[in-house]
């Protein structure tokens, strides 16, 4: 638990001049499932995509796995085993489920063209093994079953999100990152989607270190283990659970809503 | 009234006093062994089969971990869980330890597992997965006897380490330790059995008071799937997909006595929600299915076809007429003249085959509808698609099966004529009663439910009905529910409502109209079908309720009920109605878990409602509770339109 596999250090974004983000350091340790929160345009998607690589900060140092990341592109990271769902949905709406996370796997695929072409030995066994990964460690996980044929585009909102989130886990990643995952879901769904995070995040099998941005306090600080709260671009607190809903700052800046937000899902 | 004698099946099995299921799972494996597959699960993606030999291995596995936890003779095992291989295995496995079987609806609410487990005495209570596993931790401080909880499936089961807690697999080690042991020690177990030991235990769902046990022997059971088959043999080449809860009896029929007796396939789908592709993929030779499925199916193609464009419904609208009149001339027992065939065998090609293809049902040469009442609507429509859809009539108390239709001799308001063995006549009141080898020992530790439910051999069924002038049972009604009309008919509410579930609109009903002025009934409006319908004509809702009561949605519902009484002797007719705020669910025990519906207590629970269908208001002000599955009670308020069917509806 101790090693720290993710590491942001003095991360600034600005926008023509508007800072998103100041001065944001923080470590993720492995195997942990580590929050972000803050009031809406606190900057938590900005820190999301500095990491992802759909933003390169202005200033400071990130590092995934010991190396510096900083200037890379998101399919190198990717490569190295950093994966993401995102707020709004972007899945290819007139793919298949099944195709749709075959997509995620698609980095790892070594066959080439000729291979592909002819379907001939090493590139049958691998599409093989690719095929049971997902049917028994992806569709299985996350109950999909009944909709793997099904065109992603036709589904219910609450089903795509849980689609994405296979796609991002078809990448077999060390790290995840969940960007609202339970944004717009009901309570039986959110209810899922929750024990699904714990799952990668705790069985054998995936070990998966989580950074999950969410605004369902509820949620949050039930599965974290710890939590990061930002507020305009800067970060004013970081702790346990228990730390954070005490911290005078979270609660002027944030948590006077968590009532609210809390009550709205029941 | 007995059965035309249909002579002994050629290679049936001869039920001794000696033979048991157990027994009989060896004797086919024996035959069968690694040649023919058992069963199948799809699972992953793909159909997994698992042959005889593999089928008796982990039954022998299982056994023999069980003895090694302290199974004796006559001990209940209760099983919760969908239909899967596993499932099979433990339920064999208990028999052939000597033990009694005993299953759960999945649905079934932490009360009544805890009442069935309690009562039944039950030692092992084998689950499914985590939500069954801690239905038992929540109840096992009030059920002192309950030894063991076994698991199968690990999700979510990361962190439960309580010593009761044990998995299949380690059962299954325990008992391939024991195996070794004492390679004898199931061979042993399995011969000890006679056919006259309990093997089965079944707790009836009970549309009035608490669970009943209903005792099965080995024998009810034998007797049961022969005398079936002595009418419609199956053949071992036959499929069959087990997706119904093995805690009714009509799945235990077909998975268990059949199967068995028979050597058929069972096939397992994947999931509950694939279990109408996986049917479709498997393309089943029998089926046996309450009355709820086959609505379903007829819902299906009904909101298919007003959804389709307009050439395919004109195509369906001509075929359904020639299946229709071709489907009347068989049930009169007339000769189809010729270009009727021809005009048949076209609309086939055009239409119907696509039809059956579509619900699964391409391939059936039985389909079996039983346990409550279905409008002669489902079944005109059925035969009319090609679909040799027959009524079976029966209890658990007997097996599940006494009456079936005949292949040639199928009549929609009878229940057919008693299978092999099997008598029926009519008692005192018009209660029908029937015996045969099939009819139970008892009810478990109820001497005097069983006194007045089984006398000198006959079952009294509580049911009313007679038997006309073919030989045919008809089933009125349970005898409590007949109503006495204004002028003085007796009348089956259920048959009033089985005629309105033909509409694709209308889920359930409640007929009310013993000694009242006229009849009303209380609606549950289909939310898929009728949602889609106001999509489509611009009305917006934001949830059933609303829904429910919209004043189009009045009229759209009105028709059926139109229909309905078109057909209807005056006091029969509908004269008022009200839809329903929500949908009747066996979660309150308006439905039992076969989804019958539980008459008193549903007409008690809404009495207000029904009261005010009998004065002139057009509007009833209500505020109720609703209790979700976790045990939120949320306040519903809501004002219930009254309406009445209005004109139209005379003959």
């Amino acid at each position: 638990m101790s090693e720290v596999i993710l590491e942001a250090k003095n991360i600034f974004l600005s926008f023509h001049g508007v800072a998103a983000l100041t001065n944001v350091s923080f470590q993720v340790k492995r195997g942990e499932i580590f929050s972000i929160i803050g009031p809406n345009g606190a900057g938590k998607t900005c820190m999301m995509n500095c990491v992802s690589g759909l933003y390169h900060p202005k200033q400071g140092e990130m590092t995934f796995k010991g190396t510096d990341i900083t200037k890379l592109s998101p399919h190198r990271r990717a490569g190295m085993g950093l994966s993401r769902t995102f707020q709004k949905i972007e899945l290819f709406g007139g793919m298949t489920v099944l195709d749709n996370i075959r997509l995620g796997r698609h980095l790892h695929l070594k066959a080439g063209l000729f291979g592909s072409c002819y379907y001939w030995g090493a590139t049958s066994r691998e599409e093989i093994r690719v095929r049971e990964f997902i049917e028994e460690e992806i569709i299985d996980l996350l109950e999909i079953e009944a909709i793997r044929n099904e065109v992603t585009g036709m589904l219910p909102y609450g089903l795509q999100k849980r689609v994405e989130l296979a796609r991002a886990l078809a990448l077999k990643p060390e790290l995840i990152l969940l960007d609202e995952p339970l944004a717009g879901l009901n309570l039986e769904e959110v209810e899922d989607m929750a024990r699904f995070i714990v799952d990668i995040s705790e069985d054998e099998r995936w070990k998966i270190t989580c950074v999950l941005v969410e605004h369902d306090m509820g949620v949050v600080m039930d599965l974290s283990d710890r939590v990061m709260a930002l507020n305009f671009g800067v970060k004013i607190a970081e702790g346990t659970p228990a730390e954070i809903q005490e911290n005078p700052e979270v609660i002027k800046a944030y948590l006077g809503e968590v009532e609210d937000l809390y009550v709205s899902r029941r | 009234m007995s059965a035309a004698d249909e002579l002994n099946r050629p290679g049936e099995i001869e039920i001794t006093e000696d033979l048991t299921l157990p027994k009989l799972l060896v004797r086919q494996c024996e035959k069968f062994g690694d040649a023919k597959v058992a069963m199948r699960e799809k699972e992953y993606g793909i159909w997994r089969p698992v042959t005889w030999k593999q089928y008796l291995d982990n039954v022998r596995q299982i056994t023999l971990g069980l003895i090694a936890l302290g199974m004796e003779d006559g001990d209940k095992v209760i099983m919760i869980g969908d239909n899967r291989p596993q499932a099979l295995w433990t339920e064999m496995a208990a028999m052939c330890g000597g033990g009694v079987g005993v299953w759960l609806f999945q649905d079934c609410l932490m009360e009544e597992v805890k009442y069935i487990i309690d009562h039944s005495d039950c030692k092992f209570y084998v689950a499914e997965g985590q939500e069954e596993v801690d239905k038992a931790l929540a109840i096992r401080d009030s059920c002192p006897k309950l030894k063991k909880i076994i698991w199968d499936d690990p999700k979510g089961l990361r962190h439960y380490d309580d010593p009761m807690l044990i998995s299949l697999k380690e059962v299954m080690k325990l008992g391939r330790e024991k195996d070794k042991e004492d390679p004898e020690l199931f061979n042993r177990v399995v011969s000890k059995g006679k056919t006259q030991d309990e093997c089965l235990l079944f707790y009836t769902s009970g549309t009035t008071s608490l669970p009943k046990g209903a005792l099965l022997t080995h024998y009810n059971m034998l007797t049961m799937g022969q005398n079936l088959m002595r009418v419609d043999p199956c053949t071992p080449t036959d499929d069959f997909v087990s997706y119904l809860p093995f805690a009714w009896i009509g799945e235990q029929m077909m998975s268990i006595s059949c199967g068995l007796q028979v050597g058929y396939t069972i096939n397992f789908p994947e999931e509950p929600e694939t279990a109408q592709h996986n049917v479709r993929e498997i393309g089943p030779h029998v089926m046996f299915a309450p009355p709820r499925l086959y609505e379903q199916f007829t819902r299906t193609v009904q909101v298919k076809y007003l959804d389709a464009t307009w050439i395919k419904r004109k195509v369906y609208e001509l075929a359904m007429k020639i299946g229709y009149h071709t489907a009347e001339l068989k049930f009169e027992k007339k000769p189809v003249p010729i270009h009727w065939k021809i005009l048949r065998g076209l609309a086939d090609w055009a239409c119907y085959g696509k039809i059956r293809d579509h619900l699964g049902l391409s391939r059936v040469r039985h389909a079996y509808t039983g346990g409550a009442a279905m409008g002669p609507d489902h079944f005109r429509f059925f035969h009319a698609i090609g679909v040799n859809l027959k009524q079976i009539y029966g209890q658990t108390e007997i097996a599940g099966i006494s009456v079936v239709h005949r292949d040639d001799d199928i009549k929609f308001d009878t229940v057919g004529t008693p299978i092999p063995g099997t008598q029926v006549k009519i008692g005192e009141n018009d209660e029908i009663l029937s015996t045969s080898p099939s009819v139970f020992v008892g009810y478990y530790k109820m001497p005097e439910e069983t006194e007045k439910t089984l006398k000198d051999g006959w079952l009294y069924s509580g049911d009313t009905g007679f038997i006309d002038e073919d030989g045919h049972l008809v089933v009125f009604d349970r005898s409590k529910d007949i109503m006495i009309l204004s002028d003085g008919r007796k009348f089956s509410p259920q048959f009033l409502e089985a005629r309105l579930k033909f509409s694709p609109y209308l889920r359930d009903a409640l007929i009310v109209g013993h000694q009242r002025p006229y009849v009303v009934a209380i609606l549950c409006i289909d939310y898929n079908t009728v949602g889609k319908w106001a999509e489509d004509n611009g009305i917006n809702y934001t949830s059933y309720t609303e829904l429910s009561q919209h004043p189009e949605i009045y009229d759209l519902v009105a028709n059926p009920i139109k229909e309905v009484n078109r057909t209807l002797p005056e006091a029969a007719q509908i004269v008022r109605f009200a839809n329903l705020y929500k949908e009747f669910d066996a979660d309150d025990d308006e439905l039992t878990r076969t989804r019958k519906i539980r008459r008193a207590f549903v007409e008690n629970r809404y009495k207000d409602i029904i009261n005010a269908l009998y004065t002139d208001t057009e509007k009833f002000h209500m505020e109720t509770n609703i209790t979700y599955e976790d045990g939120r009670v949320v306040e519903i308020v809501a004002d219930i339109r009254l309406q009445s069917v209005g004109e139209g509806g005379k003959k």
